[in-house]
């Protein structure tokens, strides 16, 4: 008790504590968001609003082809269902800590509540979020889709989610963010611990998709163990003010492996410092780290660093910046450290505008300069992300086209 | 279909090309031959319009109309097509979404990939770590899908192995619609083409009306492709150069 007594002190000191990314934003601007929303069990009782929101980010209202579905808005839970409670468990962190005593051990264990201010926020908050579980060895054919929705005006919402996908096991799980229509200014607030055991393959695809006024600040912090797969797949292409996030997977067994894809466009008035971390504390462990950013007027930091602890650690850190249009700003920052001596981290970082004669080159077999802007950037954005639903990418492609034409 | 008149452009602040006159008869296929720096490659860039290429004096008319300061699409859509000697890498562009653009008919293009062996380049970034002979291939099979009634080659057979010449060959050939054995027809709706060749060995496949040498950046004369092909390999461009100068 004296312990909790102790850590909760630590934590109430750290929400003084400055992030050591990103514009720091006064917490007491923003108030707390609702922990009592209407829950919605059926979703295609949802407005047309509401649902087009949730397919903006990959979350399909219908439900087809999913394995389970979790929305929370504010602060609380609104839905939860699960198609096969045998091949994965899915419920709300608050509930599976009633349900399992051991998961206490996997609670802020990954990410320290004494961080910073933002972390610190959502420990004494209670944050509540998801809890997802594949049982070992049960290989899911259809992901897991959850939504993570701002729908109160100029407050600050606290996520807290865990992930724990069992020896042998294989999960797809797919996150949306968002905002509810007509919320302009808001904080999301996001801790994720994931754990891939032994020989376990984990695929987390995470869609973001704010409005001009919010803040983001997710602590992601994944620990993969021995010949364990971890895939992450992160996507933000609307205007947003402000996301800062550094999430950081722990090679922790031998041949563990990880691959990193990031897919960004920043905005006019947006700013994304984003960073990729992985830490080969393992034997033969690999990771691959993809950062394809765009920028048409705002702000972008690409930081992608690994760090290699143990023999026969290989990484490859491909950093590609484009600048499309005048005022924005592109840095990439990759940083490779070795601390023994049989180790392979290699990277490739260019910043700078589309060569002039590839668009030519395009123009030259009949495409106008628009459609030979829009072909590039599709193929510079597409990393090969699967398992996108069709709305998605439709309006990928028309956000994509957007940016075609302002940047002539 | 084409003429150059009086052409003279910069590159960087050289002149790379100086006074150039030329042309191209509809259903001609006109050849042109020239030493490395010649500016060969240099005139068929500014016929396509290509950025870096400042046209400082004369004009390019094309199907009758002045294309001198048109876009390279507006070229393009006039029916100008190039396959030039070292495309860009077009990170991230897969050959066959760039092929189901372009296509005007894309059931046509996809036979004609098989006879190319391009399908297992389908989902290939356009030109990136492509042999040679796989750039021409990619080249010319994107430019059949294309299909323009004017194209410029430049060097369709470098770095192409002496089997795939004879496949290149055929299929500038075909692009050329050289089958059509009527020359009056041919004159009519034929394609027409300027070929920038160094051995000549495409002329074994596809038949040339006219040749121009280019040395220095100037046209030095034209006439019979086979004719001087057959004297540039005897007695070297100096000879040209030498009976340019005795000329003035």
């Amino acid at each position: 008790m004296q312990a909790d007594e102790d850590m909760r002190k630590k934590v109430e000191e750290a929400l003084k504590k400055t992030a050591a990314y990103g514009e720091d934003f006064d917490l007491d601007e923003y108030g707390i968001a609702p922990h009592d929303v209407e829950s919605t069990d059926n979703l295609s009782e949802l407005s047309e609003e509401d649902q087009r929101t949730l397919l903006n980010v990959g979350f399909t209202p219908s439900e087809e082809n999913r394995a389970g579905s979790f929305i929370m808005l504010d602060n609380a839970v609104s839905h939860t269902s699960m198609r096969d409670k045998d091949v994965v468990e899915l419920m709300s962190l608050k509930d599976a800590m009633k349900v399992h005593d051991w998961l206490k051990d996997y609670s802020w264990k990954l990410v320290k509540p004494d961080a910073d201010k933002y972390t610190a926020m959502s420990y004494l908050q209670e944050a509540d979020g998801y809890f997802i579980r594949a049982p070992k060895g049960k290989k899911l054919k259809m992901p897991v889709q959850t939504c993570l929705l701002l729908g109160s005006k100029q407050v600050s919402q606290t996520v807290h989610n865990i992930i724990i996908v069992e020896e042998g096991a294989e999960l797809d799980v797919i996150t949306g963010c968002s905002t509810k229509h007509g919320i302009e200014k808001g904080l999301h607030l996001g801790i994720s611990e994931i754990y891939v055991k032994k020989g376990a393959t984990l695929k987390f695809t995470m869609i973001h998709n704010w409005a001009e006024q919010i803040g983001v600040r997710p602590r992601t912090v994944v620990h993969v163990e021995e010949d364990g797969t971890y895939i992450n797949n992160y996507v933000t292409l609307k205007p947003v003010k402000s996301i800062q996030a550094y999430p950081t997977v722990v090679l922790k067994g031998k041949g563990a492996f990880a691959r990193l894809n990031t897919i960004a466009v920043a905005h006019p008035g947006s700013e994304l410092d984003l960073g990729s971390r992985v830490i080969f504390d393992a034997e033969d462990t690999k990771a691959e780290l993809i950062s394809r950013t765009i920028t048409t007027g705002g702000k972008v930091i690409a930081r992608g660093e690994m760090i290699g602890n143990a023999d026969r650690a290989k990484g490859h850190l491909e950093c590609h910046g484009l600048v499309l249009g005048k005022g924005g700003m592109q840095r990439a920052i990759p940083i490779l450290e070795a601390n023994v001596e049989d180790i392979e981290l290699s990277h490739e970082a260019a910043v700078g505008r589309i060569a002039r004669e590839q668009i030519e080159y395009l123009m030259a077999r009949g495409l106008t300069e628009e459609d030979a802007v829009g072909m590039i950037v599709r193929g510079f954005l597409d990393v090969g992300i699967q398992g996108i639903p069709d709305e998605l990418k439709a309006d990928i492609d028309a956000t994509i086209a957007k940016i075609g034409e302002s940047a002539i | 279909m084409l003429e150059i008149n009086n052409l003279t452009v910069e590159i960087g602040g050289r002149r790379i090309l100086k006074g150039v006159d030329l042309t191209v008869e509809a259903g001609y296929t006109n050849v042109l031959f020239g030493p490395n720096g010649a500016g060969k490659s240099a005139l068929l860039m500014t016929l396509m319009g290509f950025s870096g290429y400042n046209v400082l004096e004369g004009e390019i008319i094309f199907k009758g109309e002045d294309i001198t300061h048109m876009s390279v699409f507006e070229r393009a859509q006039m029916g100008m097509g190039i396959m030039t000697q070292r495309p860009p890498n077009m990170s991230g562009v897969k050959l066959y979404d760039l092929l189901n653009v372009i296509s005007k008919d894309l059931k046509e293009t996809e036979s004609l990939a098989e006879t190319l062996d391009m399908v297992r380049f389908y989902e290939r970034d356009v030109n990136v770590g492509f042999s040679g002979g796989e750039i021409k291939r990619s080249e010319l099979l994107q430019l059949s899908a294309q299909n323009p009634d004017f194209v410029l080659l430049d060097e369709p057979e470098s770095g192409v192995d002496l089997v795939s010449i004879e496949q290149i060959g055929k299929t500038i050939n075909q692009l050329l619609q050289k089958d059509c054995k009527c020359a009056g027809d041919r004159c009519k709706h034929g394609k027409s083409a300027l070929v920038i060749t160094h051995t000549g060995q495409v002329l074994d496949y596809v038949e040339a009306d006219r040749g121009y040498i280019l040395c220095n950046g100037t046209v030095m004369c034209s006439g019979n492709p086979r004719e001087m092909l057959t004297e540039i390999k005897e007695q070297g461009y100096e000879e040209c150069i030498k009976c340019k100068l005795m000329k003035i």
